[in-house]
């Protein structure tokens, strides 16, 4: 879901990009107390590993794919704030080497993948947490929750950034509509790259999985 | 508490091993169909409205490498640069965040 440019009208694209920044700037700000000896290479190689997955472009319904967005996996791992950061480090390796999503539009994919996905997941992710018994496997049940989530509020966001300033004339409840319906999809996708890979980890170094070992669940036995 | 940090090093090797692989190896499989935004701007006719980004003459656009006509081994050098260069930014950022406490 990178953005080229050309969709969204400069004043709009820069308008989101400074969304960005402030939310990077708050990310940079707040991942100081949870980043340290033992997470800031997990974090590092968070983003690596959402790189890697982001070229696996999955089929899905129609002549369609979808890959990982990998902000709500990113967040399960590290925490919100260190997830932002390393997904905007992945949005800028691709649109700077690959250029995959536009220099332009860096700013509305920052927002929409760093911002928006991370912090739908969140509070996906708590809620669910909420809900579930609390056992170890209601980890990678509420991350694949929040994963699914995480994808049609981005496709979501993009469809306000269009509605805000998009440059063409498809009317807005129309692209609104198929986001979201498409990305439904690619959300299921999404959970399932995110389950496995939380389960994976929570199976080998728990210790390194931020949405279980920071206590948000409240467990009597932990191994 | 020698051995655990052992440990720890073996699992972000492992961590770094299955990105690499997948970047470099899985890849070559991906889909190649548009994906949700772009077919979604297809079928609502606004993907006419997309630029070129101004970098899209570098060697590496669209993960391939320019000068490789193999199309396998052009995606997977792109996908190894990838993750080198993640690594590299990623690693450096995340220990400037981590030192600067």
């Amino acid at each position: 879901m990178h953005i080229p440019d050309g969709f969204i009208d400069i004043p709009t694209s820069a308008a989101f990009g400074l969304l960005a920044v402030a939310g990077t700037a708050v990310a940079l700000k707040k991942a100081k107390s949870v980043v340290d000896d033992r997470t800031a290479p997990m974090a590092g190689l968070t983003a690596v590993f959402i790189f890697a997955v982001q070229m696996l472009n999955f089929p899905v319904a129609a002549g369609t794919s979808g890959h990982l967005l990998g902000g709500a996996l990113a967040m399960v791992l590290v925490g919100p704030y260190a997830a932002s950061l390393a997904v905007t480090v992945v949005l800028g390796v691709q649109a700077l080497l690959f250029a995959d999503g536009g220099l332009i539009a860096l700013g509305l994919n920052v927002f929409n993948l760093s911002v928006i996905a991370v912090l739908a997941s969140y509070l996906a992710f708590r809620a669910a947490i909420r809900l579930l018994p609390k056992t170890k496997t209601a980890v990678p049940l509420a991350a694949g929750i929040a994963a699914f989530a995480s994808v049609p509020i981005s496709a979501s966001a993009f469809t306000l950034q269009y509605a805000i300033g998009g440059n063409a004339t498809a009317p807005v409840d129309a692209v609104f509509a198929a986001m979201f319906s498409t990305h439904i999809f690619i959300g299921i996708g999404e959970a399932m790259i995110t389950m496995l890979t939380v389960s994976a980890i929570l199976a080998s170094r728990s210790d390194l999985v931020h949405g279980w070992s920071r206590k948000e669940v409240p467990l009597k036995v932990r191994s | 508490m020698k051995q655990s940090k052992e440990s720890l090093k073996r699992f972000y090797f492992g961590f770094f091993l299955a990105a690499t692989v997948l970047a470099m190896g899985v890849s070559h499989y991906a889909s190649s169909s548009p994906d949700g935004l772009e077919k979604v701007a297809e079928d609502e006719g606004f993907l006419e409205t997309a630029k070129d980004s101004a970098l899209s003459g570098s060697p590496l656009a669209d993960y391939g490498v320019a000068f490789l006509d193999n199309e396998r081994l052009s995606v997977g050098v792109a996908g190894l640069v990838g993750v080198i260069a993640t690594a590299v930014v990623a690693l450096v950022l995340f220990s400037l965040v981590k030192k600067r406490r």
